[in-house]
């Protein structure tokens, strides 16, 4: 055995880097859930190519899987790396600007061989591992591809099938440098691979090699690291990605509404997985449709909710833009549809698998003609969960077509999850116009309760015969229309309609900080962790800074505009040109200040303290 | 205590129409597609409450807002695949998708053809008038090459589809043509069309008497009727003309004409089977330019009929099977998954 000591540390960022064949996400994520079992508080970021298989080796083909634990709170990936785990030379380069000075990286030397150092860019001759450019560093190398091969001698499988299993040569490793047990990787093993001894056994024996390896031989490392529990709220947790969990929430507003879901949608990325996920679940008697194109897509989900389920189109921004006419169409028919939009870079296909807050704009605004409707976002990955429910609710209670956003970071990001209890769930009501009411003599299907919401009358019930469409209705009967006072007062109508639903949406609080005061950063989805965590650090310095995170971007909280006034400054970063803050501007006639990273990348804790300081002066 | 009993009235056309005004062009061949409709519908015996009518853009499309069903009239080419969703949800219901040959077969095309091969329990009426009549007088995917229009002057350069071909090729389970003006015929085919289970797709040649007036003349005006039509029934060899006496022959994989008398008798003529694949495969072809020389008469009838299963009901099998297999979904045991810790 080594005599290598413990060390306790708080707070770690690791990056496993490699090819985007190296098995990297899967690594990283089972580091992930590992980590969760042990109750670190988590947050990850993978960070992949647009191309299934970019060139090996080459720049462009490195695959990323970010991880940030600790032992306190944390609401982001991090800002640097403390490990750089570098699969390749390619995976070097690419990341060593955001590895920290004195951090750890752990290179494969096979993948720094002559051909990879081309493929990398580095100039003939040079290879980083070898002449010194890495003295600021902790290097440590290994030949992985050896002693995976190594471990696998005895094993009848090509060469090739052997390399396969690399990644859990490093996986064993990092588990002994962090003092781990392996028990949950081995269950994913048995069940993944169950079928395939083969592949299981030789998986299971890399990983082991590359435990012993760190535990017996001379890895140079005289330290292993040790991260306690979180002091997280009492509670039983699991670990949940964004798309997981916002699948999980139409599931369970489903069940709470007593209403069947119809996915009908067209793979696009980054929201492939939720149908992937909801086409997983057909015992809760989901249907899920993959469509022929995106029109296609939300329209089938207009028939389904026009036949008294919940109608649900996933997509991203390039489909959102083709649905844009069929979400019109469900104005104007005022029934329920929820329109879900994993927002990527833009615009056209723009950056498909990088993140960016691109489609606030669009969701507002993106319709021909007056076309309101309400637009809910989802914060961090968990949130996703309780914001599509609010969503749901929404849109059943006030018969409106809704938009949700999210986008690619929280999408694919996870972190704890304390998942609630089916019995904590508040029940959502579903009201189906049953027939006609005593003395009623013909159904009218716009005439409408309190809430400007008219009845939800489904085919196949007896008296409630009745044609909708696209073309304006007549005020209350719905038949066609072309009288201009009508238009006028059906525009009107609709838009009083999604605006009163500010009556029966929780009001805006201050997240953390006080308030009012000098700064407040106001902010809506992804940004949510690192504006929390920047925030948090400004107010441990004592500066008078608050934060507020927007889930009802449409309408707003009723209280937001007294909470804009009750700053001298608002700062409003987004990872967009700024959308929010023109929609903020408008509404509110506040000189907001903006911060746009148009990146595909996280706006940082770090540089929103620059900014922050900046307006504190 | 007595009851009485009311027998429910027997349904009858007028119960189908609703109080909305008309608003077709006076002459369309739309009244009369509509006066057939309402005239078959009591007869199929479906409660009023369970047959919606969905409907795209363009002159036919408002059809829904004249049925006194279920209705809606929705966006540009999209009807189909509304009506796709609604019957993946709502299987019971007896669905009519009323479409043209801009909004089915343009702008729409592509779900057309995607809800055919799908196969979907419902009922597609396409009302082929070779013209653009909503946007006044632009040609259409299914207008004759060389077309003048506003928006082609110098002629149309495009290829026209052949519908019933095209619905043939995305596998479609039934196929049909009527018209306008052979009322007989087009309740028949109607009846036919609601009977089928699955897709069906039936062309309706329509005269647009504004914008394209006659497109269709040959074939449903009486002095050439007869000579320029082929009504196919299955069973039946391919006879036609006023005098019945000529008949379409196959010469190998060749349908040629011929004369009945002293060298064929109809026991020589195509025998119309309606569930030949490969034949319906060269029935939809006949799909000669009747201005042209030794063209063969155009088709209609049922061209091809076959069974496949539903979309719908591979849909709900595959519900059923989960819960038989894995019970009721439970909420609880999913969120929890299978990996958990407490924190305490």
């Amino acid at each position: 055995m080594s005599n290598t000591s413990i060390q306790q540390i708080e707070d770690v960022v690791i990056k496993f880097a490699g090819d985007s064949g190296d098995g990297m996400q899967l690594t990283g994520s089972q580091f992930s859930n590992n980590t969760a079992l042990i109750g670190n508080d988590l947050s990850t970021f993978p960070d992949f190519p647009a191309e299934i298989r970019a060139p090996q080796g080459t720049l462009p083909g490195v695959s990323g899987f970010q991880l940030h634990f600790s032992s306190n709170r944390i609401f982001t990936p991090g800002d640097a790396c403390d490990v750089l785990v570098a699969m390749n030379a390619a995976a070097l380069k690419a990341n060593l600007k955001g590895l920290k000075k004195g951090g750890i990286i752990i290179a494969n030397t096979d993948g720094f061989d002559g051909k990879n150092l081309r493929l990398a860019n580095y100039p003939e001759g040079i290879n980083p591992l070898e002449d010194g450019s890495l003295v600021d560093y902790q290097l440590h190398t290994m030949d992985v591809t050896k002693m995976t091969r190594e471990a696998l001698k005895d094993i009848n499988m090509g060469m090739k099938e052997k390399d396969r299993a690399k990644n859990m040569f490093v996986l064993g490793f990092l588990y002994w440098l962090y003092n781990r047990n392996m028990e949950s990787t081995e269950n994913f093993l048995r069940d993944k691979f169950g079928k395939k001894p083969e592949i299981l056994d030789s998986n299971l024996k890399v990983l082991h090699a590359g435990y012993n390896f760190g535990d017996t031989v001379e890895a140079s490392f005289s330290t292993r690291f040790h991260v306690e529990k979180a002091r997280m709220e009492p509670g039983t947790y699991r670990s949940i990605t964004g798309n997981t969990a916002l699948a999980y929430g139409l599931i369970a507003a489903s069940q709470k509404a007593n209403l069947p879901i119809f996915l009908g949608t067209y793979p696009i990325t980054p929201a492939s997985d939720i149908l992937h996920e909801l086409s997983r679940y057909k015992n809760f008697g989901i249907r899920t449709f993959q469509a022929e194109d995106e029109i296609a897509g939300i329209t089938s989900a207009i028939g389904a909710s026009y036949g008294g389920h919940m109608g649900i189109t996933t997509t991203s921004g390039p489909g959102m833009a083709l649905k844009s006419e069929a979400m019109g169409l469900a104005v104007m028919l005022e029934i329920p549809l929820m329109i879900i939009d994993i927002q990527r870079g833009g615009p056209s296909t723009g950056l498909p698998t990088k993140t960016e807050q691109s489609d606030l704009l669009q969701a507002y605004y993106g319709r021909n003609g007056e076309c309101p409707m309400p637009v809910i976002s989802a914060s961090t990955p968990s949130d996703c969960f309780d914001a599509v429910y609010e969503a749901f609710r929404i849109s059943v209670r006030h018969m409106t077509p809704v938009i949700f956003l999210s986008d690619g970071y929280i999408a694919n990001g996870s972190e704890p999850w304390r998942f609630p209890q089916s019995a904590d769930l508040t029940p959502i009501e579903v009201k189906f116009k049953q027939g006609l009411a005593e003395g009623e003599e013909q159904f009218l299907p716009y005439h409408r309760d309190e809430n400007l919401v008219r009845p939800w009358a489904v085919p196949g019930t007896p008296g409630l015969e009745h044609r909708i469409g696209g073309l304006e209705k007549q005020n209350i009967t719905g038949n066609v229309s072309y009288d201009p006072e009508n238009h006028q007062l059906m525009v009107k109508i609709r838009q009083e309609k999604v605006d009163r639903i500010a009556d029966h949406i929780p009001p805006q609080k201050i997240e953390v900080g006080p308030e009012k005061g000098k700064v407040l950063v106001l902010g809506w989805g992804s940004t949510y962790g690192a504006i929390k965590s920047a925030v948090l650090d400004l107010l441990a310095e004592g500066h008078a800074v608050s934060h507020a995170h927007i889930r009802h971007l449409r309408p707003f909280p009723k209280n937001l505009g007294d909470i804009l006034h009750s700053f001298d400054k608002v700062l409003i970063p987004e990872i967009n040109n700024g959308q929010l803050i023109k929609i903020i501007r408008d509404q509110f006639l506040i000189d907001a200040e903006g911060y746009h990273k148009i990146m595909g990348v996280p706006i940082t804790r770090g540089e929103l303290v620059i900014k922050i300081k900046e307006m504190l002066g | 205590m007595s009851t009485t009993t009311i027998a429910p009235q027997a349904l009858t056309a007028k119960d189908f129409a609703t109080d909305q005004e008309v608003r077709w062009c006076p002459g369309c061949g739309d009244y009369s597609i509509l006066k057939q409709v309402q005239t078959i519908m009591p007869g199929l015996g479906i409660p009023r409450e369970n047959i919606v009518i969905v409907s795209g853009i363009g002159c036919s499309s408002r059809f829904p807002y004249y049925m006194n069903t279920y209705g809606m009239h929705s966006i540009h080419g999209r009807a189909t695949a509304i009506a796709s969703g609604l019957k993946a949800t709502r299987p019971e219901l007896s669905v009519w998708v009323v479409t043209g040959d801009g909004d089915g077969l343009s702008i729409g095309g592509n779900h057309t053809i995607h809800l055919l091969r799908r196969n979907f329990d419902l009922n597609i009426m396409l009302f082929n008038n070779q013209i653009y009549g909503l946007t006044k007088g632009q040609y259409s995917p299914t207008s004759e090459e060389n077309k003048i229009t506003k928006s082609t002057p110098f002629g149309s350069i495009d290829h026209p589809f052949n519908p019933l071909a095209l619905a043939l090729g995305a596998d479609a389970t039934f196929i049909a043509r009527s018209m306008d003006r052979d009322p007989k015929h087009l309740q028949e085919l109607l009846k036919r069309s609601h009977a089928h289970k699955g897709a069906s797709f039936l062309e309706i040649y329509q005269n647009c008497n504004i914008f394209n007036d006659g497109a269709f003349e040959v074939f449903t005006e009486k002095g050439s009727k007869m000579e320029e039509t082929i009504f196919v029934e299955n069973g039946q060899p391919l006879v036609f003309g006023a005098q019945k006496n000529k008949g379409i022959r196959l010469d190998g994989l060749k349908p040629v004409v011929v004369e009945l008398g002293s060298e064929y008798s109809a026991s020589d003529l195509w025998i119309h089977d309606e569930s030949d694949f490969y034949k319906a495969q060269l029935l939809t072809r006949i799909f000669d330019d009747p201005r042209i020389e030794g063209h063969l008469p155009r088709p209609f009838g049922v061209f091809y009929q076959t069974s496949r299963p539903t979309y719908e009901e591979g849909m709900a099998r595959q519900i059923e099977d989960a819960i038989a297999k894995r019970g009721p979904g439970n909420l609880d045991k999913l969120l929890s998954g299978n990996e958990t810790w407490t924190i305490r």
